[in-house]
């Protein structure tokens, strides 16, 4: 009796949606386009998704996977056009090739080519063992890269700025009690990190001061993912509102 | 065997890691050419890696196919999905795949007609996941999670047109929030962050740590 109803409802939400969609073809607020038909796509899509707010259904699936399959093929020829042919492909292959091709072939890439194919190795049970070289190269030069970098950028870059004079001259008492501020809440951030040390007297004063400048930052941070979530919803509402319905200008 | 399987690997890593962390401080052209090869050779590797992603995902679904597991069905929409979007991408508006990439093609439709608005309002459907989280942890039981409470809500209402109808001090409050003691727990964290990633990092080129190599001999 509740599947049927459950179907009931969504056999009816779909002929709702498609009587509507022909009433705006016919009226002309939607164009008989690709566009228009693609705008119908984005609009069911968007529906099918939020109908998991009131509960998992076939719609919601279909649209998932859909969503999935698309970002996978998306996904892949991105990483044709954006990496491999203009990284392998025209610089290697074409002038190997091609005799019309002027540029002399760049074999030099054929060793990150062996790299690439050592890693698909992954899948042989017999050779799966040389994709172990690939990842050590990439993962030893993402080290490499990383140190001194990370040295640079997060560490001393960040370290600069909350050892700033609290008086230089210039700057207003607020700004001065900021800094002093951001000092005492890096200090005692770091200082609840320690966890070699027991958190008593002097060190747990600290640590508990770096509790409550944590907590404000995660309170910060979520009200900001939040908003963040927000202006994606009011972004969707007003596609369907404007580019759907087009009862907004 | 072992030299091929386990030996050569920590070499790699070692000598990559170190050529790497050295060419930084080497104010040469040869050195800063090195790092635009070595970084071309990672996007081309990386592009590789798309594909062990690409057929990890086909298998599963297609082994959700065969073995007629509860909710197959949906399954053959991944492949539907990937396969339209592999061949309007690979036609490329007719030009082929061994052209470049041209605009407004079907491609860039399924893009903005698919990809578009079923990630955007998948992402959205969070806010009303995040609420209802939050109408139901969020209890002003402690000191600590009242300041939590209090900032979350202060960084909301600033961030909208109501929060300053109701006070005009609580957006210059909520980007307080944000630029001083947000920023220093931000810094905090992400000193303590970048520590651990030198020390790992140190490890992958002195081959301590070894987890990338995966199991077996």
């Amino acid at each position: 009796m509740r599947k049927d109803s459950n179907f009931l409802i969504l056999v009816g939400t779909i002929g709702l949606f498609v009587c509507v969609n022909i009433f705006l073809m016919a009226s002309g607020k939607l164009p008989l386009s690709f566009d228009g038909f693609g705008i119908i796509l984005g609009a069911g899509l968007t529906f099918a998704v939020y109908s998991f707010l009131y509960k998992d259904n076939p719609a919601f699936k279909i649209a998932e996977n859909l969503y999935v399959g698309v970002s996978l093929g998306y996904t892949i020829v991105i990483t044709w056009f954006n990496f491999l042919k203009p990284d392998l492909y025209d610089p290697l292959i074409v002038p190997m090739f091609s005799k019309a091709s002027e540029k002399a072939p760049q074999y030099a890439l054929i060793f990150p080519s062996l790299l690439g194919i050592f890693m698909l190795l992954r899948f042989s049970r017999k050779l799966s063992w040389l994709s172990r070289w690939t990842f050590a190269f990439v993962v030893g030069l993402g080290a490499g890269i990383s140190i001194p970098r990370v040295i640079s950028a997060f560490i001393l870059e960040q370290i600069k700025p909350s050892l700033r004079p609290v008086f230089s001259g210039g700057e207003t008492i607020l700004s001065s009690i900021n800094t002093l501020l951001i000092m005492l809440g890096v200090i005692s951030v770091l200082i609840y990190f320690i966890f070699s040390v027991e958190h008593k007297g002097t060190i747990g004063k600290f640590s508990k001061i770096g509790i409550w400048f944590l907590m404000i930052s995660f309170g910060a941070s979520f009200g900001y993912t939040v908003m963040g979530r927000l202006s994606l919803l009011i972004g969707r509402i007003q596609f369907l509102l404007r580019d759907w319905l087009g009862v907004l200008q | 065997m072992n030299f091929l399987k386990r030996t050569i690997p920590l070499i790699i890593a070692f000598v990559m890691g170190v050529l790497m962390a050295m060419q930084y401080y080497v104010p040469h052209k040869l050195s800063q050419d090195l790092l635009e090869v070595v970084s071309r050779w990672d996007r081309i590797i990386a592009g590789f890696a798309v594909f062990i992603g690409a057929y990890s995902l086909f298998h599963l679904h297609w082994t959700r196919i065969k073995r007629r597991i509860e909710g197959w069905g949906y399954s053959v929409f991944v492949y539907f999905g990937a396969i339209i979007t592999l061949i309007f991408g690979f036609l490329n508006g007719g030009k082929f795949f061994w052209n470049d990439k041209q605009d407004g093609t079907m491609f860039d439709w399924l893009y903005y007609y698919v990809q578009v608005p079923a990630g955007a309002t998948i992402f959205s459907i969070l806010a009303f996941f995040i609420a209802s989280a939050a109408y139901r942890t969020f209890r002003a039981r402690t000191k600590e999670s009242t300041v939590l409470l209090v900032a979350a809500i202060l960084v909301m209402l600033g961030r909208v047109p109501i929060g300053n109808y109701i006070s005009q001090y609580i957006p210059a409050i909520a980007d307080w929030i944000m630029a001083v003691p947000n920023l220093a727990a931000k810094r905090g964290i992400l000193l303590g962050v970048s520590l651990g990633a030198i020390a790992t990092s140190l490890k992958i080129i002195f081959g301590i740590e070894r987890s990338y190599l995966g199991g077996g001999d």
